[in-house]
């Protein structure tokens, strides 16, 4: 049966650890991985615009000696005419071996999946999962805080429509000893089924918050998100919440010495610039290691490295 | 109040009272052109005050629809003027077809030929987009 990843719930703990243990063995031995993937290709589908997650792709296949296709924006695909993703990838997957599809539409990927021959990868479906940027995360604090376990996460921002931090929330909730501190706006506060699948439904300890000063001290983690204009279909509400949260060295005063600040890109204004160069700041880290956490995924769907559950 | 007995047809018993007119227009019983009772607030033992619902016709019944109107309801099979077959029903697993999903970024709402999927939660009360997870 072919192996899709559409939510990161789809993978086990045990699998998200056999993927970060392989994800880190590549970062350390790029070399050993080069060819991997010879002959194979990567379709990348991108019905909405991304730079980093697209280019991140590319980049991971092409490291592993792969080969890519594919569009950056529906305007240059079939679905400008009409075309249905059930069709579209239907027709890809007779030219690929693997796709990371990008949707406006949330649930999207899902309909891929029924269509496809070959695996299906979310890369961000509407307001709804990103199942690689949740991989890339926890690379992240595996790599920088040597633990997955006993953290106290802050998630700071558009906590509705920010895909990733489902997806994480719905990852983290798997390992012991987590607490989490949403901290947003009311117009932004997490939506009902996140809270009712991830949290309700483990028991995992939450507080609420409107103030990112308040609960600064209390952080391992920070979590920032940027407020996105393309999820409102009102402009004004928009402008009125873009600035609600803008993390600066003032606030960071009150930070754990060794609390780390991510954030999954792009950033508009919600971190200073002035905070790139405090040693918390690991986005940019961050951003470098999903490289290879697509690899190890690339590498684990197409059979190359046998994962165990 | 008389109402004649169903020769061949269904008897839907215990509707929560006051869902009757919504599982009528659900079924899509006002579409029929035999005999249909709609029986509201009448007395009930167990649930205090039910909905009845008759309907003199071998017609396609959806079960899933009534599970998901009124899972306490029955579903009495009447053939020649006696009960042949009495089902007790409870909230389907899945509703195909019956619900809309409601979010405006769900992929349901664009693409062409996909039905409308709902899921029974966890909680075993509530339903969710199969595609979106929003809640019905």
């Amino acid at each position: 049966m072919t192996r899709h990843l559409l939510n990161i719930l789809d993978l086990s703990v045990g699998e998200i650890d056999g993927l970060l243990r392989l994800a880190s063995e590549i970062y350390d031995r790029p070399a050993d991985y080069r060819d991997a993937c010879r002959h194979q290709i990567l379709a990348t589908l991108f019905f909405e615009p991304s730079t980093r997650t697209r280019l991140s792709f590319e980049s991971a296949m092409l490291s592993l000696g792969g080969n890519v296709l594919g569009f950056s924006d529906a305007a240059s695909s079939s679905a400008r005419k009409g075309e249905s993703v059930a069709d579209t990838v239907a027709v890809v997957s007779g030219y690929a071996d693997v796709i990371a599809m990008r949707h406006p539409k949330e649930g999207a990927p899902m309909v891929a999946a029924a269509h496809s021959l070959v695996p299906v990868i979310n890369a961000g479906d509407g307001g709804h999962y990103h199942p690689t940027q949740t991989l890339t995360d926890l690379m992240t604090v595996r790599r920088e805080k040597g633990r997955l376990s006993g953290l106290t996460v802050g998630l700071c921002g558009d906590l509705k429509f920010g895909r990733t931090v489902h997806s994480l929330l719905g990852a983290l909730t798997r390992y012991g000893g987590m607490r989490f501190v949403l901290i947003s706006p009311d117009e932004l506060r997490l939506p009902e089924f996140v809270r009712r699948n991830c949290l309700d439904a483990t028991g995992v300890p939450y507080t609420e918050s409107r103030s990112l000063e308040e609960v600064m001290g209390e952080l391992d983690l920070l979590y920032m998100t940027r407020v996105q204009r393309e999820r409102f279909f009102n402009e004004e509400e928009y402008l009125r919440l873009k600035d609600s949260y803008v993390l600066t060295p003032e606030k960071l005063r009150s930070a754990k010495p060794d609390m780390l600040i991510l954030h999954p890109l792009p950033r508009v204004n919600e971190i200073s610039t002035e905070v790139d160069a405090d040693p918390r700041a690991c986005y940019f880290r961050q951003a470098h290691y999903g490289r290879y956490v697509r690899m190890a995924l690339i590498l684990a769907l197409l059979g190359k490295e046998k994962i165990e559950p | 109040m008389n109402i004649d007995s169903i020769r061949d047809g269904y008897v839907i018993d215990h509707i929560a009272a006051g869902k009757a007119m919504r599982l009528y227009q659900m079924l899509g019983l006002d579409g029929l052109d035999c005999p249909v009772a709609v029986i509201k607030n009448v007395p009930s033992r167990k649930l205090g005050r039910k909905d009845i619902l008759k309907i003199d016709s071998r017609v396609d019944l959806d079960l899933d629809v009534i599970g998901y109107v009124s899972p306490n309801a029955t579903v009495s099979v009447i053939r020649d003027g006696k009960v042949t077959e009495k089902r007790h029903l409870a909230m389907p697993q899945r509703l195909v077809g019956i619900l809309t999903c409601r979010n405006p970024r769900c992929i349901t709402t664009t693409e062409q030929g996909l039905r409308q999927e709902f899921v029974l939660s966890a909680d075993g009360r509530t339903y969710c987009c199969k595609y979106c997870e929003s809640p019905a």
